[in-house]
């Protein structure tokens, strides 16, 4: 009895201490990304008034904004999600649809699956490869590389909600008569919408934040340029120049760029997750 | 006359779907044509990579991998300093984001009320997605200056007469290096590895749980002889992808790692990875040797993550199917 009785409090004595640790590591690392979030969102508020939407980036020194990196970030995340998307949404869709358990589509997902958290910067490289080198840095090579970050994002998810979709539904729209490629996109795609729609958007949350795949892409510029073939300005690039200089009004600055990324890039998540759970379960 | 009736309506609907079956097929091959573009991307990376390396690939041969040099005037590179940065540091931050993100995915499972459940997972996953430079920049402004004032000076001294931990924490306290870097990858690997380890505990069926419990088990003893063993390949699965993530993370690690080409033992010295040195080296680097060199540490870059990262995939599918979603 007594044999029993201590071990069963040294059992519960385990239980207790081990999990308090789970509850302390749960506690210090939820803190710590607390902590990111709050002085980030101390940092750039301080920096973000009118002149950051409607000036040009100053030089060390003297006042100025962040409008050509703001039009230059969503300029090329656009071009990315315009070549992207189609490409994206068909694969997933081959995935899905043709593919399913074909050793191609295995092989496919799995490589989309890799590339997916592959190191944005070899993705920079590429490009460079590709598009700069022995020519010139420009915002369509920086659009470029954001848009082949964006692609495996939209497969996996256009995939992912396509089979959702359950068969029956397929089967019934056949069985009317509808050849293969109206059932897919009159009935897969009406039903997978949302869920295809928050892919596009979690897509758009990734690129707005890459850096890497950018310096050496569209480099940066620190006046404002509209032309597509010449380096372009983006958020994170000036944030990163600005960020390691030694100018109290360019960290400033790179502070304030860090929020408005990051408020971009959260609430383009919450619409995302509102988008789906917006919709219904079928 | 029966055929004549009959006749007309086939052969219009033959033409109908003729043309179905020849639109059918342009949208299939159209969708199988953007799928093979996934495969087109993994191997325009590969080559491209190779060609762009060639340079640097021919002179200096597999050496490249273990010599410890990288002097840019005398046109001499190796990768073992970045190498060894990059696995340093990726290891410091696995070290620390494992047991703290385990930690949290069964303080959200098994511990947290139902009340604040959801809205910790949700917070998690949302702080998954935050850009690395965002870590990159609280890092250098906010963690490194910190560690240098209140933390690297007393971890220095306090351990300066043991005989290993003095030359791991050796050196005047930076606050940049490889520490700094280490840390401020676990932050950012941190969310992954919580909600990755919490979907896969989730998925652990409760009727084995329940029984467990009916035995008398307290909750360590269901974590420790049902969940992980069940749940083990997810959880290597996902904690694989992170070391991924973590090993081909540049914004986050440029700023705090020092950018010193140095091998240190100690945890407090500057130096560089893989990705910083690009980062920061590749718009500067004046001649092709250079920028050879530079290619091919990122062509070795993308083999090691392709290689963990496949590694990681293969572990999650087997958890999939095991589970059964």
């Amino acid at each position: 009895m007594t044999v029993s009785t201590s071990r069963y409090r040294r059992r519960l004595w385990v239980n207790r201490a081990l999990m308090s640790l789970s509850v302390i590591a749960a506690v210090a690392g939820l803190t710590a990304l607390g902590i990111i979030l709050t002085i980030l969102f101390q940092k750039g508020i301080g920096g973000i008034d009118a002149r950051v939407f409607t000036e040009m980036t100053p030089p060390p020194g003297s006042d100025g904004g962040l409008l050509n990196p703001i039009y230059g970030s969503v300029f090329m995340t656009g071009v990315a999600v315009i070549v992207a998307m189609p490409l994206g949404i068909l694969a997933g869709t081959y995935l899905a649809e043709y593919g399913r358990d074909a050793r191609v589509a295995v092989i496919i997902r799995l490589i989309n699956d890799v590339l997916l958290s592959a190191p944005s910067v070899v993705v920079g490289l590429f490009i460079y490869e590709l598009m700069v080198r022995g020519r010139h840095f420009s915002a369509w090579a920086g659009a470029m590389a954001l848009a082949i970050i964006a692609v495996p994002v939209i497969v996996r998810t256009t995939e992912d909600m396509l089979r959702l979709i359950p068969d029956p539904l397929r089967e019934a729209a056949t069985a009317l008569g509808a050849p293969r490629w109206h059932v897919i996109s009159k009935v897969a795609y009406q039903a997978a919408r949302a869920g295809i729609v928050t892919g596009i958007l979690l897509a758009i949350a990734r690129i707005s934040g890459e850096t890497a795949p950018l310096l050496f892409t569209a480099l940066n510029n620190q006046f404002w340029s509209t032309d597509p073939n010449a380096p372009m300005a983006s958020l994170p690039a000036v944030i990163f120049q600005f960020a390691g200089s030694a100018y109290k009004n360019w960290q400033d600055l790179a502070w304030a760029g860090a929020l408005i990324i990051t408020a971009a890039v959260l609430v383009l998540n919450i619409v995302a997750r509102l988008f789906r759970t917006a919709e219904p379960k079928r | 006359m029966d055929d004549a009736a009959a006749g007309a309506p086939t052969a219009s609907m033959n033409k109908v779907s003729r043309r179905f079956a020849r639109i059918d097929a342009f949208f299939r091959n159209l969708t199988g044509f953007a799928a093979f573009g996934v495969l087109a991307v993994l191997a325009g990376v590969i080559v491209s990579l190779y060609f762009g390396a060639q340079l640097s690939i021919d002179k200096f041969g597999l050496a490249f991998l273990w010599t410890d040099v990288w002097n840019p005037v005398k046109q001499e590179f190796g990768a073992l300093s970045e190498i060894y940065g990059t696995l340093l540091t990726s290891a410091l931050a696995m070290l620390l984001a494992i047991p703290v993100g385990i930690g949290i995915a069964i303080f959200l499972t098994e511990l947290s009320p139902l009340i604040i459940k959801r809205p910790i997972g949700i917070a998690i996953e949302l702080l998954a997605g935050i850009p690395s430079i965002i870590y990159g920049i609280w890092g250098l402004f906010v963690l490194a200056p910190f560690l240098q004032v209140n933390v690297q000076p007393w971890i220095i001294d306090t351990f300066a007469d043991v005989p290993i931990l003095s030359s791991l924490f050796a050196g005047p306290p930076f606050g940049v290096g490889y520490g700094t870097a280490g840390f401020i990858l676990a932050m950012m690997v941190l969310p992954f590895i919580a909600a990755i380890t919490r979907d896969v505990f989730d998925g652990v069926p409760s009727v084995l749980k329940e029984a467990a419990y009916g035995l008398g088990c307290t909750r360590w003893e269901v974590l420790w002889h049902v969940v992980l063993p069940y749940a083990r390949v997810g959880v290597t699965g996902g904690i694989m992808l992170a070391l991924g993530r973590a090993l081909g993370e540049t914004m986050a690690v440029t700023f705090v790692i020092g950018n010193n080409h140095r091998i240190s033992s100690s945890l407090f010295a500057p130096g560089t990875t893989i990705s910083a040195a690009i980062a920061n080296e590749f718009t500067e680097a004046t001649s092709d040797m250079y920028l050879s060199a530079l290619i091919e540490i990122g062509l070795i870059l993308f083999g090691i993550t392709f290689i963990v990262l496949l590694i990681a995939r293969y572990m999650l599918y087997r958890m999939e199917l095991r589970t059964g979603r």
